[in-house]
């Protein structure tokens, strides 16, 4: 049995910091912003293996070797592939502190982020009219809401990314706004990380025999 | 019962005035004593010309201290209405017995054993745990405040939104009748047609984003924003118990987040996920919560753990036998909580290997929660035990939690859980585990820290009249149960054949009229100590020569919490500074950086509220407004850059002036 | 120490009523429950080997080193020792381990899908015992129980002989339940679209409680039976009591007539069967016009219909079954029934069909 032996004592002033403290006690929002991010992971995570434990439930309806079109797809996801490499570009100009690139390479972000949209929307579009609607099946209803999660992620994505814009162009590349984008540059990347898990799980397996 | 579901207008949806349940005596009186306490309050409110300072100083502030004080009244208020709920059944189990059919037929019944559990757990038990840890963590490691203190504000009135819509369900319309997990298809669209299950939904989601916000909220103050000097193993207990709920939290109400969005979309858009036709899997939406639910319960154990090892080793006034130890017990019970949900449904019939391994793993946590109440014995062993309220209740846990602990073991044996799933035993278990362990703790957390919330402690005569009256009504309303769950009697009835079983309900029914008086009391001694709070007042900040950095600075904190940072050289910080003749510094302040108080959480919750009453009784051109009317205010939000201020080095040396005069007893 | 007297007054009309109550869970009538109740004591004692020392050590260190004792030992900075974490940690582990082992032999003897090899502790199974095939149907909010091999079906009513293993089948036609027999075997999960098993057997003659067990909404507490454990012969008079029952056969129409919601059935018997009823059941197929999950989940493995034949082949719910009921889910038509035994007409009509958006 040991006993505790406290430590010899000080001088007073070693009990409180006294100089200058550092003042922004902002450092933790990266740390935050990818704690969020890893939530929502767990978001994914549940309607990926919402998709695999029902995503061969057709009802007797139609499968994924009948409504897929991997072209289509391919198309949509260097789309995606395409508006990350473009905000890396935004983020590299951003550390040059070049405001009117940034702009520039955001802007091209958001129209990529907007393509694959669009891309996306004119899938759905398409499976809903040839009857392949959410209430079809246990597969169709998982495949809409893995998708169209992730559509709705990259649509609140744009919307920031839009928000950023003007903030940018209001202020110029302060500190704050430069934290800014550096999240929305995680989740946009975290996206694309997601993307490519739906892309090889849902559309590669669901295609290839 | 429920108008037809179909009848549907643009203005209102499906909300008529058939919603309003005018037939019901009881809900009306019920509405009449709420209306009438309510505008009796806000007159008070305006007769006084609080509002402004109510708004200016509490609704809008991000001080985590008063954050973590509003949880604590959400909280309490909150669990007037469940205990309610709890009393109804009760009494309606009491007599509803061969031809008397009691009181509540089981259309009411169903929503009441509902309400009582998703309310006890979500909107009492939570707000209790969240709000304690708001309020003391920051303070326990040495930071003026959480990391983004906006996001505490909004986190805070997101869960008051969630309990606004559950407490709405009381009048307008009805609470979903399916059992506070809702499993489907009974909370299908098919089984559930009206409301009840959509404010279910809806309430749930809109606390749970703030659930999470304020558990990312916590974890990253933790991580950032300890004092100098406190590594991860010189943290307080209390503190560590809190990183692994905040864990805990993050890590699981996704989950739940996620599955009852697969939930709404079966009853809004008609898709198939838990249905039983077109290829959907209703035992998913079971795996599924589960992996939430028993998480769940670890999060709010947790920090009542934390709470009694810092109540023993201040009122024991020893060091914590086994600190490290207890670290790790905490640790690994976070881990193994994540792989035990199946314990939940041994009964649906998985494979004999599946079943063992989960039962297996259940009994292994019973290992570190062994060691932790071993580490609270010892820390007993040759202290100097001081019988204030908090330590009251530490002991009445400790011998009531280990009973708890048995029974969960013997669920968790398969074979057994055969037998005792779903009974009354169940019942009696995890209200053992949940009374005995989480609502105590809660209790004896509030009653520690009170004095450094408000500067006078509570009176300890009301509090020990409370204490008595809680621990022996719990045995009162508890230990039939066990017996009538040997007698295998299933929970969720409301009425009985048997008459040989009505004594027991009898006798649980009179140790809950018990924990009505604790509760009575409890509220009595707010009051009582409110009025002598001049007799009970503590200037020192230390009434109870406490142990750690909460009492170091004064009682009630300023808002800045501590006028120079803390170093740290044990974890039994603020002791050791004592031990080592610890003094205050009494000049050379400096301004301190803090956050600016904001109307933006409370004008966010207020829409969110109004987006969830518009989509429950589909109301869609009001869900599209409110929407879009979220979206509006959070991005309009971001175009705020100043967001802070200092406080002026002149108004801290003011404050803490006035704390060496009151020292020095002037 | 109020406390500790209240409790012992607690116990002094504790033991009397205990005296006066059924426990069946501890003294149950079939040997599987036995065997649970068994492990139930036996872990119980384990765990009362760690948890009535705490218990006492609590209450005892709380008077020992209270404040007013001063001659009790301080020592205010102990608060480590190797020895006693080593112990503190061993003890509860060794009980785990123990009862560990105890739960997965016991899981695996107990389990509900394992046929039985003993009627009870003494008494194997005498060669030639022809094992006892029960379905069961759990309805909103009243129990079907099919008895394949003597061709009767009862409601609310169930009954076989002592010392014969039963083979229970469970399903349920909307909602979760649970079929329980406390003094034969517990429970069991039953629910729609799959099916459990239970193997157990009563020992002793006797009328027995049965219920859900699992809330299934507004009638689920009246959805109790009687289980009556019967001499061989006294089950055979039942079995012809049932088959007495004139031009009352379970066959589709009768039971999609029993499937409406209702409270308080009264006991009822059926003494003919239609034999595929419990798998139609199962199968979700009662009624004609939909499809089996069986075919379903065949034609699923094959790949689905496809566009032109799948996704349009879909039939709107059906008006709700009872007031307070929701519209019925969508569903898919049979592909062959009665009227088109091949299905030739439903895929020509679904090839017919323009395409357009189908469900609701």
């Amino acid at each position: 049995m040991s006993m505790h032996t406290p430590q010899p004592a000080e001088g007073p002033a070693s009990f409180y910091v006294l100089e200058e403290e550092h003042a922004h006690p902002g450092s933790g929002t990266m740390l935050g912003f990818w704690i969020y991010l890893m939530s929502d992971c767990l978001i994914f995570a549940v309607l990926f293996a919402t998709y695999g434990v029902l995503g061969r439930n057709y009802a007797a309806g139609p499968s994924p070797a009948d409504l897929f079109d991997l072209g289509l797809v391919a198309i949509n996801t260097s789309m995606l592939l395409f508006s990350s490499i473009t905000y890396g570009f935004a983020m590299l100009a951003m550390v040059k502190g070049r405001k009117g690139a940034t702009l520039t390479w955001l802007g091209i972000t958001g129209l990529f982020g907007a393509a694959f949209l669009g891309l996306e929307l004119y899938e759905f579009h398409h499976l809903i009219h040839v009857g392949a609607t959410p209430q079809r099946s246990a597969f169709l209803s998982a495949f809409f809401t893995l998708v169209g999660t992730h559509g709705l992620h990259v649509f609140f994505g744009c919307v920031w990314l839009v928000t950023l814009m003007l903030q940018v162009a209001k202020h110029g590349l302060i500190a704050e706004n430069r934290r800014r984008l550096m999240c929305l540059s995680l989740f946009w990347h975290f996206l694309d990380v997601i993307w490519i898990g739906v892309f090889s799980y849902v559309y590669l397996i669901g295609v290839l025999p | 019962m429920s108008p037809a579901p179909d009848s549907t207008s643009f203005l209102f949806g499906r909300l008529t005035l058939a919603a309003l349940p005018l037939h019901e005596p009881i809900l009306v009186a019920t509405f009449a004593a709420v209306a009438l306490g309510g505008v009796a309050l806000l007159a008070a409110i305006t007769r006084f010309g609080l509002w402004g300072y109510l708004w200016r100083e509490w609704l809008t502030t991000v001080d985590h201290k008063r954050i973590g004080i509003m949880y604590i009244i959400l909280a309490l208020i909150m669990l007037l209405r469940g205990f309610a709920d709890a009393l109804m059944m009760r009494a309606q189990q009491a007599i509803a017995f061969g031809a008397s059919e009691g009181y509540l037929p089981p259309h009411h019944y169903d929503q009441i054993f509902t309400a009582h559990g998703v309310i006890m757990i979500f909107f009492v038990a939570m707000p209790l745990v969240t709000g304690l840890m708001n309020f003391v963590v920051p303070l326990q490691i040495g930071a003026r405040d959480v990391s983004f203190p906006f996001l505490n504000n909004f986190s805070f009135w997101m869960t008051t939104a969630g309990a606004i819509l559950v407490m709405m369900s009381l009048f307008v319309g009805e609470f979903a009748a399916t059992g506070w997990l809702a499993y489907p298809p009974l909370s299908g669209p098919v089984h559930s047609p009206w409301v009840g299950v959509d404010y279910y939904i809806w309430a749930l989601q809109i606390a749970g984003v703030g659930t999470t916000l304020s558990g990312i909220n916590l974890i990253v103050t933790i991580v950032k924003m300890r004092a100098p000097g406190m590594s991860l193993m010189k943290m307080p207990v209390f503190t560590w118990t809190s990183l692994c709920t905040n864990v805990l939290i993050v890590a699981t109400f996704p989950v739940l987040t996620a599955t009852l969005v697969l939930l709404t979309l079966d009853r809004y858009v008609g898709t198939n996920f838990f249905t039983n036709d077109l290829g959907g899997n209703p035992m998913m939406y079971v795996n599924l919560i589960w992996i939430w639910g028993h998480p769940e319960v670890y999060i709010l154990i947790l920090p009542a753990f934390g709470v009694y090892s810092e109540v023993v080793s201040t009122f024991c006034r020893k060091r914590l036998f086994g600190y490290t130890s207890m670290v790790y017990a905490t640790v690994v019970i976070t881990i193994l909580s994540y792989i035990v949900w199946l314990h939940h449904f041994f009964t649906m019939g998985s494979g004999a290997s599946v079943n063992s391994f989960f039962g297996i793993t259940t009994m292994i946590i019973s290992i570190p929660t062994g060691a932790k109440l071993f580490n609270w014995l010892f820390t007993m062993y040759r202290g100097r035990i001081r019988f204030e309220v908090p330590m009251m209740w530490t002991v009445g846990f400790m011998v009531t939690f280990v009973i708890g602990g048995m029974t969960g073991v013997m669920l968790a044996i398969p074979p057994a859980d055969f037998q005792f799933h779903n009974t009354l035993f169940l019942i009696a278990h995890f209200h053992n585990v949940i009374i005995g362990g989480v609502v105590f703790g809660m209790l004896a957390g509030i009653t520690y820290w009170f004095p450094k919330a408000f500067g006078y402690r509570l009176d300890p005569f009301w509090g020990k009249l409370s204490f008595w009256f809680w621990l022996v009504g719990f045995y009162f309303a508890f230990m039939p149960l066990y017996v009538l769950g040997l007698m295998g009697v299933t929970r969720r009835v409301n009425h009985f054949e048997d008459p040989s079983l009505q004594i027991w309900f009898v006798v649980a029914a009179f140790g809950a009229v018990l924990i009505a008086c604790g509760i009575g009391c409890f509220l009595v001694q707010l009051v009582v100590s409110f009025l002598r709070r001049d007799q009970l007042r503590d200037v020192t900040g230390d009434p109870w020569d406490g142990r750690t950095l909460e009492w170091a600075t004064a009682s009630p904190p300023p808002a800045y919490n501590f006028a120079f940072t803390p170093v740290i050289q044990d974890h039994d910080a603020w002791w050791d500074m004592k031990q080592r003749g610890h003094a205050r510094p009494l000049a050379g302040f400096r301004p301190i950086h803090m956050p600016k108080n904001t109307g933006t959480g409370v004008i966010l919750s207020a829409l969110s509220l109004v987006l969830g009453f518009a989509l429950i009784w589909h109301i869609w051109w009001l869900a599209v407004l409110a929407f879009a009317a979220v979206l509006y205010v959070s991005i309009e939000h971001t175009f705020n850059y100043d967001r802070d201020y200092h406080i002026p080095a002149e108004e801290v040396a003011r404050s803490e002036d006035s704390r060496t005069r009151a020292l020095a007893g002037e | 120490m109020r406390h500790k007297i209240s409790r012992l007054l607690v116990l002094v009309p504790l033991a009397a009523l205990l005296a006066g109550c059924n426990l069946v869970v501890m003294n149950p009538s079939g040997d599987i429950a036995v065997q649970q109740r068994d492990l139930i004591v036996a872990s119980t004692v384990l765990m009362l080997l760690i948890i009535v020392p705490v218990i006492l050590l609590t209450l005892f260190f709380a008077w020992r080193y209270r404040e007013s004792n001063t001659k009790a030992t301080y020592a205010p900075n102990w608060s480590h020792s190797t020895t006693l974490e080593v112990v503190i940690w061993a003890a509860p582990l060794v009980i785990i381990v123990a009862l560990g082992a105890l739960t997965w032999v016991g899981t695996h003897l107990l389990d509900p899908y394992r046929p039985l090899d003993r009627l009870d502790a003494e008494r194997p199974i005498p060669q030639g015992t022809r094992t006892l095939e029960v379905e069961v149907v759990s309805l909103d909010w009243k129990w079907l129980f099919i008895y394949p091999q003597q061709g009767i079906a009862t409601v609310n009513e169930l009954a076989a002989p002592v010392d014969t293993p039963i083979a229970f089948r469970i399903t349920s036609a909307s909602v979760m339940n649970a079929f329980a027999i406390p003094a034969m075997a517990g429970m069991i999960y039953s629910m729609p679209g799959m099916e459990t098993k239970l193997h157990a057997v009563i020992n002793r003659e006797g009328v027995y409680d049965g219920f859900s067990a699992n809330y299934s909404g507004g009638g689920f507490s009246q959805m109790r039976f009687k289980f009556h454990g019967l001499s061989q012969d006294g089950f055979d008079r039942w079995v012809e009591q049932a088959r007495a029952e004139q031009g009352t056969r379970l066959d589709r129409s009768a039971y999609l007539e029993l499937e409406k919601p209702s409270e308080r059935e009264p006991v009822r018997r059926y003494g003919e069967v239609d034999p595929e009823i419990f798998s139609l059941v199962v199968n979700r197929c009662v009624d004609p016009d939909k499809m089996c999950m069986s075919d379903m989940m065949a034609i699923d493995a094959r790949g689905g219909l496809g566009i032109a034949g799948g996704a349009l082949n879909i039939a709107r719910g059906k008006a709700p079954a009872a007031p307070g009921r929701g519209q019925s889910r969508p569903y898919v038509p049979a592909l062959c029934n009665p009227d088109d035994p091949f299905g030739t007409l439903q895929l020509a009509s679904i090839r017919a069909e323009p395409p357009k958006p189908a469900v609701n």
